[in-house]
């Protein structure tokens, strides 16, 4: 089995997964740092992702849609907190306009993943917490969800343009 | 995001009223007996109005409910809006079990860069 455990925090909404695989550190990361990898596995096969921006810096963001079987898309978001190849990553998943504003109404989740070696394989520990409107209000204030829009925008005149 | 969990509104709700320290604490306390208002206001170190605002907050997400007797408002914490978060976690738990799986996948099926010669472009 893949999963080798699962903890659930319902006080703290917490969900932590642990998983193994028999892979190269560097692969696995690849899994997240691809984005043509990573549209493969992160929406369910029901609703496949696609991945239209893919920047996995420090207030870099990710933005993809997940299309479902009825032709309904729902649009998400990354925004990355921290980065170092190829054993950790965090970020802030959420809800996006069709437009890719971020919806700050409703919840976010913060993720965190941490890779490292094991039995010659790879361990991956994936902790995602419940964000309240409280740390998105703290994210608004930093100025990142602006940038975020700045960059939609400028995605925006590429098309146009 | 993970469909069928947060974009259920009702959830969305439900999180960010439990996404709060003090909010989970009067979750908590509510949920052994009722308490006024006036005694939550007491047990934290703000405002009663504060409490107030956090306890409409709980009151909206349906994790508690409020009922006037006499000149006290007693609020009662809902187990099913309790249970509905643990299921949400569940709902969670089962999108990141299939996220791995499908990870697992295809990273048997995408050949090891340093095993075989390079690959010939991306397939989408």
């Amino acid at each position: 089995m893949t999963v080798t455990s699962v903890d659930k925090d319902v006080d703290r909404l917490t969900l932590t997964v642990v998983a193994e695989f028999d892979a190269a550190i560097e692969r696995v990361w690849r899994m997240w740092a691809d984005p043509r990898l990573l549209e493969r596995w992160w929406g369910p096969v029901s609703h496949p992702a696609t991945v239209d921006e893919h920047d996995l810096s420090v207030g870099g963001a990710v933005r993809y849609v997940l299309s479902g079987p009825d032709g309904q898309t729902t649009r998400g978001w990354w925004r990355v907190t921290n980065v170092d190849p190829p054993v950790s990553l965090d970020f802030v998943d959420g809800f996006a306009e069709p437009d890719g504003t971020p919806i700050t109404e409703r919840s976010t989740m913060t993720v965190q993943v941490r890779l490292a070696r094991h039995k010659g394989g790879t361990r991956m520990e994936v902790r995602s917490v419940f964000s309240s409107r409280e740390d998105m209000e703290q994210l608004a204030r930093m100025g990142a969800l602006d940038l975020f829009v700045q960059s939609v925008g400028q995605m925006d005149a590429l098309l146009v343009g | 995001m993970v469909v069928g969990v947060s974009a259920d509104e009702a959830v969305d709700g439900l999180f960010h009223a439990l996404a709060d320290a003090t909010r989970r604490d009067i979750v908590r306390r509510c949920l052994r007996g009722e308490s006024s208002v006036s005694q939550l206001a007491a047990a934290y170190p703000m405002s009663f109005a504060a409490v107030q605002k956090h306890v409409a907050v709980l009151e909206r997400a349906g994790l508690v409910s409020k009922e006037r007797r006499g000149r006290e408002q007693l609020v009662r914490t809902d187990v099913d809006a309790v249970r509905r978060a643990r299921r949400a976690l569940d709902q969670l738990e089962t999108a990141w079990r299939g996220r791995v799986d499908r990870m697992a996948r295809l990273l048997a099926e995408v050949p090891d860069p340093d095993a075989s010669a390079p690959s010939r472009g991306r397939r989408r």
